[in-house]
């Protein structure tokens, strides 16, 4: 059997406040692919972003990996050391934030802190990693890199400084690239600008991405693979195909009418109704069935199970359940 | 013909910056004019620090305008006049996190328009038109004595639309109303944006940077590129037929939610960043990322022409 680049295995990640234990993530399972890009998408609070973090163990103090597995080819790296872990993110793999400007170090060059990865993870010092930097600078679409290693981050454009955050990621060359949101900060030419590196880049290096983002758009573009979060469950995974044409959960469905698109600029838009959930207070059942229109007495109850719509596509709703019954029964 | 709600001329906005030891005028809004007519939509559209915002907040004079004219219902706007047209003008902020007041419950924050405006003359009519704004925004009757920090942030941005609401306007600038908005609850406002325009004959000015949802929402869209309208039309006219070289790869830079489309077509980016507003380039301020830059375009800053069907454009080669 081919194995799996990376394969998260019923993943509980919690975070233990004062108000309680907040169930972030709750029993996710997905693989990747060598060379895939998975897009994981869903509203603030439904534990994409928990899960990318999850992955490099960068969690904050109160956020533990309560359950589960994090294959790494083959090895599970969620019982790693944090000196074991040093060596896991960036060379194997790397993760770009929402918001550059937070995420560089204000008081260091660019270069300083390009180089900082370089001489952490790979065998070059001095001259060769500043070499190395001009050239991921280079790779990243940067002009004049020797001028940009020399400058402070506050000197840098948005775009420009997510374009550094790309380049530090690069640095070792990893297997996978998570991007946590990688352009929402940023305007739409400039974002346009950088999914069009990322592609590029992807394609030029052939690693891994993970993409989490709220953005449907965003999601479109750019990936193979497509999981749908809610309240910290996944709720439907498959190819962008399925998913953008063949939604099979409630959730994906009340997301793709609520957008503005191209071909319903001229209707209504079909809210969903309610508001996000609150962690705090998870419901029994479906996490969703507060707000689903569709909701039956099952859901309020029992935790729908992932099933199989076809070769690419899996979704977690009763309502499939329910069709597959009455298929059956019509069959007979 | 009649003439439109609001009408704005030649507005210009100019920042005084200290630069070290040089005194820089920001020119956050430089000869922008428009009008709204009567319960229209207009959209207002650009990246950041476009001065979308600025034009917004400068015709309710929340800045006093360097230059240029604001016309509502044809009466002139000034100084004087404004607490009077703030009756008929209004404004919807973009964080509903920090425009409501914590110190205040939703009755005192919906209230204060009618207060300041004398809108009630006791008590009791005061409390029933509190109630009425607040089933407008659905929102129920139990939360008037709430304060705002007890709401999610759709919610609390229907408390600021019910504010704005309050003294009846004819007219309401609502800057980025939804961007702080999770997607499932951004469809919630903009219905409520739509309904509320059906039911009270409302006009907006709606400023966004969300392009899909500022063609859903207008009638007309304005674009705007470093303090200048560059392009104003019809949005379905704007969306299929763009002229100018700005909104074109604007358009193509918006991903859409549908991957056959979305990857179907031709991004036509841009080279570079925009470039700060306070060393703004000779001419056209679009030619430093222009693919069709020219002589001309360094010399001489292009004004708005009509192309037929109230199609605006701001460029000399197109």
């Amino acid at each position: 059997m081919n194995e799996k680049l990376l394969s998260v295995q019923n993943l509980h990640t919690s975070f233990f406040t004062d108000a309680g234990e907040v169930q972030a993530v709750n029993g996710v399972n997905f693989d990747l692919d060598r060379g895939e890009i998975l897009g994981i998408v869903g509203e603030s609070g439904s534990g994409k972003s928990v899960t990318a973090y999850s992955i490099m163990q960068i969690l904050a103090d109160t956020g533990k990996i309560v359950e589960g597995k994090i294959l790494y080819k083959g090895e599970d790296i969620s019982k790693w050391s944090e000196q074991q872990m040093q060596g896991f993110r960036g060379k194997c793999c790397s993760i770009i934030f929402q918001d550059p400007m937070t995420s560089l170090n204000p008081v260091f060059t660019i270069g300083n802190q390009l180089t900082e990865a370089i001489t952490l993870h790979t065998e070059k010092h001095g001259r060769d990693a500043d070499a190395r930097a001009a050239e991921l600078l280079e790779l990243v679409g940067i002009n004049e890199p020797d001028k940009r290693l020399k400058q402070y981050p506050f000197e840098l454009s948005g775009g420009m400084r997510q374009r550094v955050m790309i380049a530090m990621a690069l640095a070792c060359e990893p297997d996978i690239l998570i991007a946590d949101e990688p352009t929402t900060a940023l305007d739409v030419t400039i974002q346009a600008q950088i999914l069009e590196l990322m592609q590029e880049l992807q394609k030029k290096l052939g690693m891994a991405v993970i993409l989490v983002t709220h953005d449907l758009g965003v999601i479109a573009d750019l990936c193979d693979n497509i999981v749908v979060m809610y309240g910290g469950r996944i709720c439907e995974r498959g190819t962008a195909h399925e998913i953008f044409y063949n939604p099979r959960h409630e959730y994906t469905r009340g997301l793709l009418r609520s957008i503005p698109n191209v071909n319903n600029m001229k209707k209504k838009l079909i809210p969903i109704s309610g508001s996000p959930i609150n962690m705090l207070n998870m419901p029994k059942g479906c996490a969703f069935c507060a707000r689903c229109d569709s909701a039956m007495k099952i859901c309020l109850t029992e935790i729908p199970e992932e099933l199989w719509i076809n070769d690419s596509h899996k979704a977690a709703c009763w309502l499939n359940v329910r069709d597959a019954f009455e298929g059956r029964e019509a069959g007979k | 013909m009649s003439t439109p709600l609001v009408e704005v001329k030649n507005l210009k906005m100019y920042f005084p910056v200290r630069s070290g030891f040089k005194n820089l005028l920001l020119k956050a809004v430089d000869d922008v004019s428009f009008d709204v007519g009567r319960g229209e939509t207009l959209g207002l559209v650009g990246e950041s620090g476009c001065g979308k915002t600025t034009v917004g907040r400068t015709l309710l004079r929340l800045y006093e305008p360097t230059a240029g004219e604001v016309r509502f219902d044809g009466e002139l706007v000034t100084g004087k006049n404004i607490t009077a047209m703030r009756k008929q003008m209004q404004m919807v902020f973009q964080d509903p996190y920090s425009s409501l007041d914590p110190r205040m419950t939703v009755e005192d924050i919906i209230g204060e328009p009618l207060d300041v405006h004398h809108l009630c003359s006791n008590r009791k009519e005061r409390r029933e038109k509190i109630l009425e704004l607040m089933s407008y925004v659905g929102l129920n009757a139990e939360h008037a004595r709430r304060y705002a920090h007890e709401f999610s942030g759709g919610q609390r941005q229907r408390i600021g639309i019910a504010r704005a609401l309050a003294v009846d306007p004819k007219f309401i600038v609502c800057d980025e109303p939804v961007s702080a908005l999770d997607v499932s609850i951004q469809a919630q406002v903009i219905n409520m944006f739509e309904e509320l325009q059906e039911k009270l004959g409302v006009a907006y000015l709606f400023i966004a940077h969300d392009l899909l949802v500022v063609h859903h929402i207008s009638r007309r869209i304005a674009v705007m590129y470093l303090g200048r309208i560059v392009e104003i039309a019809d949005s379905d006219e704007l969306n299929e037929h763009p002229i100018h070289p700005y909104t074109e790869s604007l358009l193509s830079a918006v991903p859409i939610p549908d991957p056959d489309i979305t990857r179907a077509r031709k991004r036509i980016l841009l080279e570079g960043d925009v470039p700060s507003p306070l060393h703004m380039p000779t001419g056209c301020p679009f030619r430093t990322r222009c693919r069709f830059a020219t002589e001309q375009c360094a010399q001489e800053c292009p004004g708005l022409t009509d192309r037929g069907g109230g199609h605006f454009v701001a460029c000399w080669n197109r």
